[in-house]
């Protein structure tokens, strides 16, 4: 294919084809990182929701070599068939979604489809959901099995008890359920936190004075979308959940204060699209970062992003890429 | 199923109607492995205005030459843009995905509007030895171009317009009884808006023929990932548009 016009934006590489198991990319070296005790090929996450179970990539990027993780799609306590109409529409540089949690509940996963998980050498993380801080409790148990790698919890799902408020809007909620989490299990606990918030400093230190073991930062941005032809919203939900470069600079801000008031390790997400932007959240103060809404464009984002900062460490002579971390200078 | 990324060449680029384009892509990998009714997910621009790929059903594919055919209709920006391509330009597509048709020695190939595409391809990759009937549900006989697209010897084509001004008035659902009257088809393939598809759906299911129907939901990601085109089974279930179709038994399925 090389004597095919590139266009602008396009990297070198990119056209690697999947299936094509003879292109089997190594790791690479100055990429290897370990996060909450967890060894990691690349610093890297699938982003909950944006990788579906993780088979469905294998075809596309080599699991055990490319990616440093994945966050498994969000799991709540019983199976839920998610939202009807439609649940995607693409805003400018962004997309919305309100997908609505479809997954088949914290027990058939475990049953059903995490043994088809076991083949593949990368951790998993269990997102987890639930309506109330017990059905937390009962998450972070359910899913402390052999194969399951860190809990990441999801705060940004309403509050039963408290007329669907997002549990991670209100500092003293959200630490009662990192609490609730921290005690039921082992694994390192990974609150996700909600840009929907007034000050994200503050329910960053709630939680990891409650004991979360990390932070994922951030998770989509509440939006909407009109149609005027027929004066609907697009989204069957009304209201969806914003991704992609359009909430990059959000994300970096956020990653960013927030880095700066906890000690604990931050996974950066928001935007994400190259390796450069990767690079960014790491400068920010991030520790590993997320990739989702690229992986929707691109199915070997991560990938070629991994290889992006691979390029990145050694052209800036940077032994190795948790040395980027924290490195803005103010 | 999963596809390939080629960052394909544009071999032509050309408005063949009102609003409707025809694009030939050099896509080896794709042309080689596609079946009728699978897709190409486009990405239309590298940068992220527009983000998302853009869904398209193969509407040929030729292995040998190692060409794939997008016939797309302008619908906003992303379409847009990709008429702005010209010869040896490069589109990232994202292909074979989805099932396709089953394509039986009798069949039907029902289409209307943009969804005239896949039943290109399929006339054009019938069994050995099969001839075809085709429905066309056009608005008006400016639509007529879609029925040259099916100019060979194996195919019979019928064509519907709303306002009467080609073929029969009104939609194909008019003709169909007559037509599955006077040949006997295995089953049906349909793909178009919404409504023609329940309506022909309807019809089948009252003859008690086999009906395939394509959708064209809204898409994520087109791989399974994202979980944003899922549509309702009649058995309960969710399934992925992308990955459990685009093609469904019409009784498998609400649409």
């Amino acid at each position: 294919m090389a004597d095919y016009k590139i266009g602008p934006g396009y990297v070198h590489g990119y056209e690697v084809s999947p299936k094509d198991k003879n292109n089997t990319k190594r790791a690479y070296k100055d990429l290897g990182v370990t996060f909450c005790g967890i060894p990691m090929k690349n610093p890297i996450v699938a982003a909950s929701g944006t990788f579906g179970n993780g088979p469905e990539y294998a075809d596309y990027l080599d699991l055990s070599h490319e990616v440093g993780a994945i966050s498994i799609k969000g799991l709540t306590p019983k199976g839920r068939p998610g939202n009807a109409g439609t649940r995607v529409a693409e805003t400018p540089s962004g997309m919305l979604n309100c997908i609505g949690l479809e997954n088949p509940g914290a027990e058939a996963f475990v049953e059903t489809v995490l043994p088809t998980l076991a083949s593949y050498d990368v951790p998993l993380f269990a997102n987890v959901s639930a309506g109330t801080v017990d059905e937390f409790g009962y998450m972070a148990e359910t899913l402390s099995v052999p194969g399951i790698a860190a809990i990441e919890v999801n705060i940004s799902c309403p509050n039963v008890k408290n007329e669907g408020l997002a549990f991670g809007v209100d500092a003293k909620v959200a630490a009662q359920v990192a609490a609730e989490v921290r005690k039921r299990t082992t694994l390192p606990v990974i609150m996700k936190l909600s840009p929907n918030v007034t000050n994200i400093v503050e329910i960053a230190k709630a939680v990891v004075d409650a004991g979360a073991d990390a932070l994922s930062l951030i998770n989509t941005l509440l939006g909407m979308a009109i149609d005027i032809r027929t004066k609907r919203p697009i989204l069957g939900n009304l209201y969806g959940g914003l991704s992609g470069p359009a909430i990059k600079p959000v994300a970096l801000r956020m990653v960013h204060q927030v880095a700066r008031a906890v000690d604990v390790p931050i996974i950066g997400m928001g935007g994400i699209m190259t390796g450069t932007d990767a690079v960014e959240f790491m400068m920010a103060g991030a520790d590993i970062v997320s990739v989702g809404t690229a992986t929707v464009v691109d199915p070997r984002a991560i990938g070629r992003i991994a290889e992006e900062m691979h390029e990145y460490c050694e052209k800036e002579k940077i032994e190795h890429v948790s040395d980027i971390t924290d490195t803005l200078q103010v | 199923m999963s596809g390939y990324v080629e960052l394909g060449r544009v071999v032509e680029n050309e408005q063949i109607g009102s609003d409707v384009w025809c694009m030939v892509v050099y896509a080896p990998k794709q042309a080689k492995e596609a079946k009728v009714g699978q897709f190409c997910d486009v990405r239309v621009a590298m940068g992220t205005m527009p983000l998302l790929r853009r869904p398209i059903s193969y509407a040929g594919f030729n292995a040998q030459e190692g060409t794939i055919t997008l016939l797309y209709r302008v619908v906003g920006k992303g379409t847009e843009l990709m008429t702005q391509l010209s010869v040896d330009d490069t589109i990232d597509c994202l292909g074979p995905l989805g099932n396709g048709f089953t394509i039986p020695k009798r069949v039907l190939l029902v289409g209307g509007g943009v969804g005239i595409a896949p039943m290109v391809c399929a006339s054009n990759h019938l069994p050995e030895g099969t001839k075809a009937t085709v429905l066309l549900g056009f608005r008006n006989k400016e639509e007529a171009f879609w029925a040259d697209l099916f100019k060979q010897d194996k195919v019979d084509v019928h064509i519907t317009t709303d306002d009467g001004s080609l073929g029969t008035k009104g939609f194909p659902t008019a003709v169909l009884p007559s037509l599955c009257a006077n040949t006997k088809f295995d089953s049906i393939l349909v793909c178009g808006p919404t409504p023609m598809m329940k309506g022909v759906a309807q019809v089948a299911h009252e003859l008690g023929l086999s009906c395939q129907v394509s959708l064209e939901n809204r898409m994520g990601c087109g791989t399974g990932g994202c979980l944003g085109c899922a549509v309702d089974g009649q058995d309960g279930r969710r399934y992925k548009v992308c990955m459990d179709g685009p093609v469904f038994d019409s009784e498998e399925v609400g649409f």
